[in-house]
């Protein structure tokens, strides 16, 4: 595609009026992880991608391999959005611009069949994300692991994916994946009637946090049911430039959950939370799912919150003594607007001393792919975040969604403290302590 | 674009990384903060010491290419944008604090150095540096030199300028020199560091300063006076100062202003309200409660129809920082927001708030106002879109006349924003033909070829001058 007709696409697809909505006043600046990680480089702000975005729609700069790179050094954790008075979304001029760009680029053939099988075959279908995980089940199970650990074969190829590998929870067996619930009661009185958005990378690899989320929301008085027909929500297809693809898999989750007398959709992943209640927006294009999204929206808590509303943080909680800290999930925070629920959750269980970590509500580095496609950025930014965690002298540092965790757990191998630190969901710290 | 020989020489200066001449970094370094105002540079330089600045304006003044000093680019008068092309230069690389004299109660900071970052540096000392523009947080110390920047707490302690003992400067002609020092009193001659402050890099390039520090003050108050009148606020904010109280912070927000603010900062505004008056006092325990009740016997004798206290330092914090947000959330409200600083004496207040809403009315335009109130420095700001030309004329017709009624009280066409490129068909209402030539002939002799910041402070061609109607 020529530079021309990209410039035109852009023209015609970013929102020129939200273009406007950015007065320049800079508040935003230091909010922004790239930016301060750049010695303050304006370029690699929001206020700096803002404008380069306008500068392409005004014919100003073209959308060379500068603006690209730009585009995709944003790790879309969208922090400057909460911090601009002005009310810039950020967030959605970003996405539509790497969309136009994603599907404009030419990829090698290998690069272009892996993102077809990613995006296409893999995510939207949970039977393959099972057979994915149950893979890794039996490398876990077989003891290839270890070999391929003492080796170092992975190494070879990424030294970013050998310790990813190294840091994967024990994946559930593809019985235990196959067998899920449906349909749970409440212990006791009946306060609210849910339903819980599984996900995809929550209902397989990080199955057992699940398990945890559903138990909790029983203990705090909820029905809960899970759709059987829900799939994954599509926030890494929107974020990687595959719009109509996550667009198809918002509809099919939003025929999911269409059923009545559910007070709440559920989720316990910042990640996905933060694009289902954007559902409206990624839908904005198509009226006759006008109301229906608005409704799906109007339920989509994080779970944390509907704990907090159920008063699960005055039951008798309790751990060992420890330091915890608390990583925000930044999705979590500057999209769903949550981020008091999950302390207040913390600070009541007996035993620990809460400890706020400097910088916790800036991403970690793990932004969906970004730790696997700009390496050296995101372990810049990790090594920051665990100066900080360190500084708290944590135990335990909780997350609420998997990306961020397995990035605390990287960070942690990374910097040798594994065998006194652990980092963990925040539904499996608040199961714990209620037992 | 640079010329490469130029382009080469200075590369050996700073080093290749610390010269950008790509599109990217010349369209991130168009702008400032000032709607309708961008305009590409020739590159992007980022010096190390001030031996490289000394040097990089050799180069720049030798080839006379246009030198525009920036720090973080939220400027409001388009003073860094550089609409003459050439180079811009940006000091991230120069932004140490380079000591904090507890003994003589002074800081000396290299110009890149962010302000907040500076004052909690030197409050983790128990010391106070005033100076608080509401940018704080982004703007540099630079910057706030260059512009003399103001801010919340100009009525008590005044301005950037009243905290500058002494700078390093260098001159396009590559000399460089230091003015003042770490001195309580110091005649030795012009005073340079005054002239140099506010001169918004016109004159040379600021690459250190050594800053006034006061001890912190003791104890602080907030409170919220909410009026149904908006007449009845600015008259309280005079009378107030007749009365011989002179707050830290005497902030005024009107009634559009308070709900687009409250739609940011979500922190309980009265939006019901005309106006409120956000008021400060700090100082010693028994000095700071006696003020405070005095004020606020003053705000329900003019008819305030409540006054709260902040009960706790995070709620007044909140006030403070929604406050600061004033204007940036005005722009949720229209694609472009204009805004001026017109100044005029305190006792005058009332009389202005009244001129900018029946000039607003008169033009049809949509102009709310907030400011720092105290200081007489009020910030109309227009909500309007750049590409309805239409409505435009009317908006500058109405600001002009803004600045017309401004000069008339006695004021200025600009408090605390400074002059640059937006306000300078405007300099000569306020200082005349003969102030302005004085002021030529100093940036003369320090920049006799014109390449520091060309095109801002002087006009081409000077606004005739309206005639008041209201």
């Amino acid at each position: 595609m020529s530079k021309t007709t990209m410039q035109q696409e852009l023209k015609e697809r970013l929102d020129y009026d939200e273009l406007m909505n950015c007065m320049r006043c800079g508040f935003c600046l230091p909010s922004c992880p790239t930016y301060t990680q750049t010695d303050l480089n304006e370029p690699a702000s929001p206020r700096g991608r803002i404008a380069l975005m306008k500068g392409v729609v005004d014919g100003l700069i073209e959308p060379d391999e500068d603006f690209e790179k730009q585009l995709n050094l944003c790790l879309g954790c969208r922090a400057c959005e909460p911090v601009c008075p002005s009310g810039v979304k950020y967030g959605h001029l970003l996405e539509e611009a790497r969309d136009v760009l994603a599907q404009r680029k030419k990829y090698s053939l290998p690069v272009k069949v892996l993102r077809r099988v990613v995006f296409d075959e893999l995510f939207p279908k949970k039977d393959r994300m099972r057979r994915l995980n149950g893979l890794i089940w039996a490398y876990q199970k077989s003891g290839l692991q270890g070999v391929t650990q003492k080796t170092g074969v992975l190494k070879v190829i990424s030294r970013n994916l050998a310790e990813m590998e190294s840091i994967l929870p024990d994946i559930p067996s593809p019985k235990q994946m196959k067998n899920r619930p449906i349909e749970v009661r409440a212990n006791g009185e009946v306060k609210k009637k849910v339903a819980f958005f599984s996900g995809c990378l929550m209902d397989t690899m990080f199955m057992k946090t699940n398990d945890a989320s559903i138990e909790l929301l029983q203990l705090a008085g909820c029905d809960v049911w899970i759709p059987e027909t829900q799939n994954c929500c599509g926030a890494l297809h929107a974020h990687s430039g595959e719009k109509e693809q996550a667009k198809r898999l918002a509809k099919r989750n939003i025929e999911a959950f269409e059923m009545e007398g559910v007070d709440y959709i559920i989720s316990n992943a910042g990640g996905c939370g933060a694009l289902l209640v954007e559902y409206d927006h990624l839908l904005k294009d198509e009226p006759e799912w006008k109301e229906r999204s608005r409704k799906f929206v109007e339920k989509m808590k994080d779970i944390s919150e509907v704990l907090v509303e159920l008063e699960f943080h005055k039951k008798d909680l309790s751990l060992l003594p420890q330091t915890i800290t608390y990583q925000d999930s930044c999705h979590l925070r500057n999209v769903m607007g949550t981020s008091g629920a999950p302390r207040q959750l913390l600070k009541a269980i007996k035993g620990v001393t809460y400890k706020e970590m400097k910088g916790a509500d800036q991403c970690c580095g793990s932004a969906g792919v970004y730790n696997l496609v700009q390496q050296d950025m995101s372990m810049q930014i990790l090594d920051d975040k665990m100066r900080h965690a360190k500084e708290t002298e944590a135990q335990t540092i909780v997350t609420a969604n998997p990306g961020c965790l397995l990035q605390m757990k990287l960070g942690v191998k990374r910097k040798g403290l594994d065998h006194k630190v652990k980092a963990v969901h925040i539904v499996d710290v608040l199961l714990e302590a209620v037992h | 674009m640079l010329d490469s020989n130029v382009k080469e020489l200075l590369i050996g200066i700073v080093g290749e990384g610390n010269v950008n001449d790509s599109s990217e970094s010349r369209l991130a370094y168009s702008y400032d903060a000032t709607p309708n105002f961008q305009s590409l540079p020739d590159a992007v330089v980022m010096p190390n010491s001030t031996e490289e600045v000394r040097k990089i304006l050799k180069v720049c003044n030798d080839c006379q290419i246009p030198v525009v000093p920036r720090g973080s680019g939220t400027n409001l008068c388009a003073g860094t944008c550089p609409t003459e092309g050439g180079v811009v230069l940006v000091f991230n690389k120069m932004n140490r604090i380079l000591e904090i004299d507890e003994e003589n109660l002074t800081v000396t900071v290299q110009p890149g150095t962010i302000t907040q970052e500076m004052i909690k540096a030197v409050e983790e000392k128990g010391l106070f540096y005033p100076p608080d523009p509401s940018s704080m947080k982004i703007s540099t110390i630079g910057g706030n030199l260059n512009e003399n920047s103001g801010g919340l707490r100009g009525l008590k302690y005044g301005v950037t300028r009243d905290y500058v003992l002494g700078i390093q400067v260098v001159l396009p002609n590559g000399n460089v020199f230091r003015t003042g020092g770490k001195l309580a009193k110091d005649v030795a001659g012009y005073d340079l560091t005054r002239l140099f402050v506010g001169s918004e890099g016109t004159l040379g390039v600021i690459t250190e300063a050594t800053l006034k520090l006061v001890p912190m003050p003791e104890t602080k108050k907030t409170m919220l006076a909410i009026y149904d009148d908006i007449d009845a606020a600015a008259k309280t904010v005079s009378k107030i100062i007749a009365n011989k109280v002179i707050p830290a912070t005497l902030e005024f927000l009107d009634h559009p202003t308070l709900e687009v603010v409250e739609d940011f900062a979500k922190i309980g505004l009265p939006t019901y309200a005309e106006a409120v008056l956000l008021i400060e006092q700090d100082g010693a325990l028994e000095v700071v409660e006696r003020d405070m009740e005095k004020i606020m016997r003053i705000c329900e004798e003019e008819h305030a129809i409540s006054v709260d206290v902040a009960k706790s330092d995070e709620e007044a914090a909140a006030l403070c920082t929604a406050r600061r947000s004033a204007l940036s959330a005005l722009a949720r409200m229209k694609p472009t927001t204009i805004l001026e600083d017109a100044t005029v004496p305190r006792s005058k207040v009332a009389q202005m708030v009244k001129a900018v809403n029946e000039i607003a009315g008169k033009y049809d335009v949509k102009i709310c106002t907030f400011g720092h109130a105290g200081d007489g420095n009020l910030h109309p700001t227009c909500m309007t879109d750049v590409r309805d030309k239409d409505e435009l004329k009317r908006v500058e017709k109405a600001f002009e006349e803004i600045f017309a009624k401004a000069i008339e009280l006695g004021g200025t066409i600009t408090g605390e924003h400074g002059v640059g490129e937006m306000k300078s068909p405007y300099l000569e209402w306020k200082l005349g033909r003969e102030g302005i030539e004085a002021m030529r002939g100093l940036k003369a002799a320090f920049d006799p070829n014109g390449i520091m910041n060309p095109g801002k402070m002087f006009a081409k061609d000077s606004r005739k001058r309206v005639v008041v109607g209201v």
